[in-house]
């Protein structure tokens, strides 16, 4: 344990991007957790006085079209986009890369059941597909969950399939099962966790587009609803008044869309250091 | 005689070939037994099938047609993938060709050597545990300080070394070692090589050495066994087979073998052309006829079996059946 610390220590140290990344996430992670204590204006409150107020003072991002305060609704939406993001990614993670280890290790028809799973989901385009799974479960946060984890559960199956079928016939594999351990337990024990550095990658790659999608779900009307904050409708709402030159509307909002997804983005190459035995000196 | 720890009969495996209806004999009716505490010697080219036969007596491959005899147990019925339970499972072990490969690299080398412990049930808790598998490092020659690495944080003598460990922590009474030195550099292939050979006089374990490198085999080797396309054309006493090689193909095979002295010149047999196809060769050739100086018309029309030839020394080969002293043992 105190080896891994250490090892992070010295992933972080060494490249200042990812240290940078590191730092930013936990920014997002801080006001996910404290952001509607540490807003400074209720996220809700309207203020017909002083609508459409560009950043000041007072109100450091501006004000919306009702008067409500830019900044205290990007710091309140951190929490959901990131919960969001992080319930998608997390079962698309879980489901995909056991469907997935599943068909690389057994191949058959396990193999042939997954792969046409995959091919059938791939076969739309996945935001459409999202949008039609939500059009007919119904708008909430719970049904975004679930369209967003199953539009990402091809790369993790797929991933999963590939990083499994490499190795399947490995060295380490065949002395697992002289060491006794029944096909279960090799690809527990064995063939799963050396699959895990390419995986987590995905996974930390997957979650800035599993943000941006859950935004891009909310932007079209289909996600959250309003006046909950959350930076896709936000984004929404903001883009109307682009033209006239409110631009502080969209454009916080969509810088922290941005922020969050670079963040991510960079961060898969930390995990990927952290987690490869190999990357350890 | 006492009774042999290992016996196979008749085994062979086949593999269907991709895209067709045909199959590649891989192994085709092979016999061979090892009495305990032998050292047995597998020879022969790549592709001859002798990976495959010996993960078919490690039981990693079931076999298509064939017994194997453990200890007066048939083990060759047990499904390969519910061997992992069978009580034989820890009496059968094996080291690998290549430690990188056979290596989990996600395992330290404590890990790699306590997994057979702990799931054969040998040494299940902790205290105990690491008493074994300290005991196990002490006899493979690696410092105990290492075993807290990865396999990349170890050189490749050391990684060849926590892969016997592991094989011999459960103790085996049979260890197969397929090309256990190949992948290692000539300086670390003999320091491997005298410490297999320590453990089978400290273990008294019994080996089934494969390997192509003929000079290994007549190091530790007892017993040869020389395999030809998915075959067994040769097998008596290492003294035997190397000195007095029968079989044309072992001849050959022999022959090939460079000279440390190069003012001795020995005549060269070589070999003309590419040996049979494994995919269905046809039954009632010898598997040598079209390669073989000595063919004549007999090896086209009859495979020739493995028949003794003198005490413990058999050949397949139709050249020695007219020889007096054929009938012996028969």
């Amino acid at each position: 344990m105190r080896q891994l610390l250490r090892h992070g220590r010295y992933v972080l140290t060494e490249n200042r991007l990812t240290l940078g990344a590191f730092a930013l996430l936990l920014v997002f992670v801080g006001l996910a957790l404290v952001g509607p204590w540490i807003a400074p204006y209720d996220p809700l409150a309207t203020a017909a006085a002083h609508k459409l107020e560009p950043p000041s003072r007072a109100h450091w991002f501006g004000t919306d079209h009702v008067g409500r305060d830019i900044l205290s609704r990007v710091i309140v939406a951190t929490r959901l986009d990131l919960a969001i993001a992080l319930s998608a990614v997390a079962l698309s993670f879980v489901l995909g890369s056991v469907a997935g280890a599943c068909a690389g290790f057994f191949g058959g028809w396990t193999e042939r059941v997954v792969s046409r799973l995959v091919d059938t989901i791939m076969a739309f385009p996945l935001f459409v597909l999202a949008m039609g799974i939500i059009a007919a479960v119904g708008t909430s946060v719970v049904n975004i969950i679930y369209a967003t984890a199953i539009i990402n559960f091809p790369f993790y199956a797929r991933l999963a399939r590939a990083e499994v079928n490499v190795r399947r016939e490995a060295g380490f594999v065949e002395a697992a099962r002289l060491s006794g351990n029944s096909s279960a337990r090799i690809l527990a024990a064995h063939l799963f966790p050396n699959c895990l550095p390419p995986m987590t990658v995905q996974a930390s790659l997957n979650m800035g587009w599993a943000i941006l999608n859950s935004a891009g779900l909310s932007f079209i009307g289909l996600g959250v609803r309003p006046p909950t904050p959350e930076w896709g409708i936000m984004v929404a709402d903001g883009s109307a008044f682009m033209v006239s030159g409110e631009w502080w509307i969209a454009f916080f909002p969509g810088l922290a869309l941005m922020l969050a997804v670079f963040c991510f983005n960079l961060l898969g190459d930390a995990v990927r250091d952290l987690i490869d035995p190999r990357r350890r000196t | 005689m006492g009774v042999p720890l290992l016996e196979v009969h008749e085994v062979s495996r086949l593999f269907p070939v991709r895209g067709t209806r045909r199959w590649l004999h891989a192994v085709d009716g092979v016999s061979l037994s090892v009495m305990p505490g032998e050292c047995v010697g597998l020879v022969g080219e790549s592709g001859c099938g002798k990976s495959t036969l010996v993960r078919l007596i490690a039981r990693l491959l079931d076999p298509t047609g064939g017994r194997i005899v453990f200890d007066g147990r048939d083990i060759g019925t047990v499904p390969a993938w519910r061997f992992a339970r069978a009580a034989e499972r820890a009496w059968i072990q094996m080291v690998f060709q290549d430690p990188v490969d056979s290596l989990n690299p996600r395992f330290t080398a404590f890990d790699t050597i306590a997994d057979p412990l702990r799931r054969l049930g040998v040494a299940p808790e902790r205290p105990r545990l690491r008493d074994r598998v300290w005991e196990a490092a002490d006899l493979v020659g690696l410092s105990r300080e290492l075993l807290g690495r990865f396999p990349h944080q170890l050189s490749g003598g050391q990684q060849q070394r926590v892969a016997i460990a592991r094989a011999i922590a459960v103790r085996p009474r049979l260890l197969l070692l397929d090309e256990p030195t190949s992948a290692l550099d000539v300086s670390v292939q003999v320091v491997i090589l005298h410490l297999l050979a320590d453990l089978q006089q400290k273990l008294g374990m019994t080996y089934l050495f494969v390997s192509h490198d003929l000079n290994l085999v007549r190091l530790l080797s007892n017993r040869v066994l020389v395999m030809y396309c998915g075959r067994i054309v040769e097998a008596g006493p290492a003294e035997a087979v190397f000195n007095r090689p029968d079989h044309p193909y072992t001849r050959a095979l022999l022959s090939a073998v460079p000279v440390v002295d190069p003012g001795e010149r020995r005549p060269r047999i070589r070999l003309a052309g590419e040996p049979r196809s494994p995919v269905e060769p046809p039954a009632t050739v010898c598997r040598f006829y079209g390669r073989c100086p000595e063919g004549f018309e007999r090896c086209e029309r009859e495979m020739p079996a493995l028949r003794p030839i003198d005490r413990d020394h058999q050949v397949a080969c139709h050249l020695f059946e007219s020889r007096p002293g054929t009938t012996l043992g028969e």
